[in-house]
């Protein structure tokens, strides 16, 4: 792949940058699925994640980059370690034997068709075709941010104002699950049908 | 001359298929949801890749909301992960299979 690239017009200090960001995201995801300990999972979730930022860099997404590193980096992963060390889960596991015979001979084969088919997709369509610039550019250096709002704020208004919502249900969603409340500690008894959850 | 999508796209192929594959063969619960994050980041590759290729600021604020959404996801997910550890104390997707039929 790297040879290929070489042979293209691309400039050497983008080929190093690609090179550096995919070795990163690669590394990183067979990190994840390969690791023992859930804890070393989430950090090679954080190596992926910055070569994902770097390569956003790398295209002109200054913006999304920087979002990028402070929330996925930053509040998601922090999120997954403080569950992880919450739930005493951070010692190794057992993945040598798989728990489903043949579970892994088989996601192996339909997740190799699946990026085959992927690819050969790209390849029939000619991999990006369409019309240019139909919700605004995406500006050059130092305009980026300046388009991304306008497009958030006017282009997609109604979409931002749904992802609100969606984060307002979210937190109330995982306060009413992550609370201890009396009635949950009763769950060995058979539920009453006219019992109303009484607050604490 | 920057690098040409098309390399982009086969590394976010790439991702999505080893974010599925973890997925697929692990049976933690929370590094099932790493898998997961690992395939949402592969689309916002992908997003990105085409926001620069057709020059439209339309991909980039698909992946904001992308980003948001897995924010939520997260949040709601780990939630749920944390309410049943605290009621069968087991984080292994096998493990929970009080609620088939």
């Amino acid at each position: 792949m790297i040879t290929s690239l070489l042979a293209t017009t691309a400039a050497i200090p983008d080929i190093l940058v690609f090179a550096a960001g995919a070795t990163m995201i690669l590394v990183g995801a067979l990190g994840v699925i390969s690791s023992r300990n859930p804890v070393h999972a989430a950090l090679s979730l954080v190596l992926t994640l910055f070569g994902i930022a770097v390569l956003f860099i790398e295209q002109q997404a200054d913006f999304l980059a920087a979002v990028q590193v402070i929330v996925y980096a930053g509040a998601i992963v922090v999120l997954f370690l403080f569950v992880i060390m919450f739930l005493g889960v951070n010692r190794n596991e057992d993945i040598d034997q798989e728990p489903l015979a043949g579970q892994r001979s088989m996601g192996t084969v339909i997740v190799l068709f699946a990026i085959g088919a992927i690819i050969a997709l790209g390849v029939e369509a000619h991999w990006v075709v369409g019309p240019h610039s139909v919700s605004g550019a995406p500006g050059g250096p130092y305009q980026n941010i300046g388009n991304l709002g306008r497009s958030v704020f006017t282009t997609y208004l109604f979409a931002f104002e749904a992802t609100a919502a969606l984060l307002v249900i979210a937190v109330v969603g995982a306060v009413v699950l992550a609370r201890r409340s009396g009635a949950a500690n009763a769950e060995q008894l058979e539920p009453d049908p006219d019992h109303k959850e009484v607050a604490p | 001359m920057s690098i040409p999508g098309e390399y982009y796209l086969i590394l976010a192929a790439l991702l999505f298929g080893l974010g599925a594959f973890g997925l697929v063969i692990r049976r933690n619960v929370l590094i099932m949801f790493m898998c997961v994050e690992l395939m949402l980041n592969a689309a916002n590759l992908t997003f990105v890749t085409f926001a620069r290729m057709l020059h439209d600021i339309g991909g980039q604020a698909a992946v904001f909301f992308v980003l948001v959404v897995a924010a939520a996801e997260v949040v709601v997910g780990l939630g749920i992960v944390v309410s049943i550890f605290r009621r069968r104390s087991t984080a292994v997707a096998d493990d929970i299979s009080s609620m088939k039929g």
